[in-house]
């Protein structure tokens, strides 16, 4: 069981951005994420677009605004828990007990959500009868390549995970590769490999495609996939690949005893505490009246929910208001040399 | 100000008069038409406002701009018709628009 002052549920914008201001009043946090990598909704949809609403920087990409916050939160060595996801949260007297899906457990006085909309998942098939399948022959993401050996393949999705995974897929294995539309949205240097792929016979294009059905018995025999004109091909196949990108699901956040208003959180706006003492909401996630999901309220946000965290986790002492440029206590937790 | 159809999947058709300026989507959300989620907020971030438009009405709106593409491909069944509403912005052109919603959003 690890202890802390304060879980911060998120490693996006808004959830580093309050480990900072965690780490400058001297609490300390752990922070768990569902992807396998820090920076959120920045990195995860578009870390290669230009953000022109950062209060003094004129213009950065979503990747250099999550390496910044990195480096900014470095003095204060926050353990980062990537891959695993907060499924169960129960009250303990003064704390809350946390379990995440991999099996840790935190216990912390609070907790802040910084959810986003919620934890990214693959966006699954829509068709009947596959859920029998999903995890065995039907998959959305690939852990173990060699068990596609010499086997058939049917890819779905025109981005790059579906390019990628047929171009390597397709050096061991029969694939075909199958899109809604004849356009191709991954990289055009993928797009052209598949394309040389395809002359040489070692790849199927089937565009204007989209699954109908599945059938097998124990284990996928055949699928029919349905053309745009209406027209049903039924093709035969060992495995079916689904590469539709992320969705985001509140998940387990739904069972925590809060208060929700459609998909978010309702706040106070003095500390961001949601109904329940010591779970704090910031970010895209909270709601409250005039809420703007904007990163810069992600961090005003933060800040004050850090604040508000502070007497939970310290009851017998006063938080004093302190500066950056001037305190000698934030200078020592910054590891600021003189 | 124009008046905008939602059918949604079950057949129930509401009639809302969207003002001029807001879009499809954001018609549909303040007035507490079910079906169009807009988790991002219309900023074509995610593909859970999407609508079938009707066919008569899909050659009238505005074309597609980059990405909107990209996004449907993640979308509830898309077909032909699908737009995301976040795009479709209102105006007097659109009078009698209808859309319609399809089972989910995701």
């Amino acid at each position: 069981m690890i202890d802390t002052d304060v879980l911060v549920i998120g490693a996006g914008p808004t959830g580093l951005f309050c480990v900072h201001q965690l780490g400058i009043i001297g609490l300390k946090c752990e922070v768990v994420d569902n992807l396998d990598k820090i920076g959120g909704q920045c990195i995860e949809l578009y870390p290669d677009k230009p953000i022109y609403d950062i209060p003094a920087i004129p213009e950065c990409t979503g990747e250099e605004l999550t390496n910044n916050l990195i480096k900014q939160i470095k003095p204060f060595k926050t353990n980062f828990h990537l891959s695993d996801r907060v499924d169960e949260v129960k009250k303990d007297k003064n704390n809350w007990i946390i379990k995440t899906s991999k099996g840790k457990e935190f216990k912390s006085p609070n907790i802040i959500i910084a959810g986003g909309v919620g934890s990214f998942e693959p966006r699954k098939f829509f068709v009947k009868g596959c859920e029998k399948f999903e995890g065995n022959e039907i998959l959305y993401s690939i852990k173990d390549k060699t068990i596609f050996k010499d086997k058939v393949i049917s890819i779905f999705g025109g981005g790059d995970s579906a390019l990628d995974w047929a171009i390597e897929l397709s050096r061991s294995s029969k694939v075909q590769l199958i899109h809604r539309r004849d356009e191709f949205r991954g990289t055009q240097s993928s797009v052209n490999k598949v394309k040389e792929l395809e002359k040489e016979g070692k790849i199927e294009i089937l565009t204007q495609y989209q699954l109908n059905s599945v059938e097998g018995k124990n284990k996928i025999e055949n699928i029919s996939i349905k053309h745009d004109d209406g027209s049903i091909k039924k093709i035969e196949t060992n495995y079916v690949l689904g590469f539709f990108g992320l969705i985001m699901k509140l998940g387990p956040i739904v069972n925590w005893g809060l208060n929700l208003d459609k998909k978010h959180i309702p706040v106070n706006t003095e500390n961001f505490e949601t109904n329940q003492k010591g779970i704090f909401a910031i970010g895209d996630i909270c709601t409250y009246p005039g809420k703007l999901k904007l990163i810069l309220s992600g961090f005003h946000e933060g800040a004050l929910a850090a604040r508000g965290c502070f007497q939970h986790a310290r009851p017998n002492e006063k938080l004093r208001f302190e500066f950056t440029t001037t305190s000698k206590s934030v200078h020592e937790r910054l590891g600021v040399k003189k | 100000m124009p008046k905008i159809t939602y059918i949604a999947h079950t057949g129930k058709a509401h009639t809302i008069d969207v003002p001029n300026g807001l879009t499809v989507m954001e018609g549909a959300v303040q007035n507490d038409i079910t079906g169009i989620d807009a988790d991002c907020g219309g900023s074509m971030a995610c593909a859970t406002c999407h609508v079938y438009v009707k066919e008569e009405w899909f050659d009238k709106l505005k074309k597609k701009e980059d990405g909107e593409e990209d996004m449907l491909d993640m979308a509830y069944k898309p077909n032909k018709f699908s737009r995301l509403s976040c795009q479709l912005i209102v105006s007097d052109e659109l009078e009698g628009l209808v859309v319609n919603l399809p089972e989910k959003q995701t």
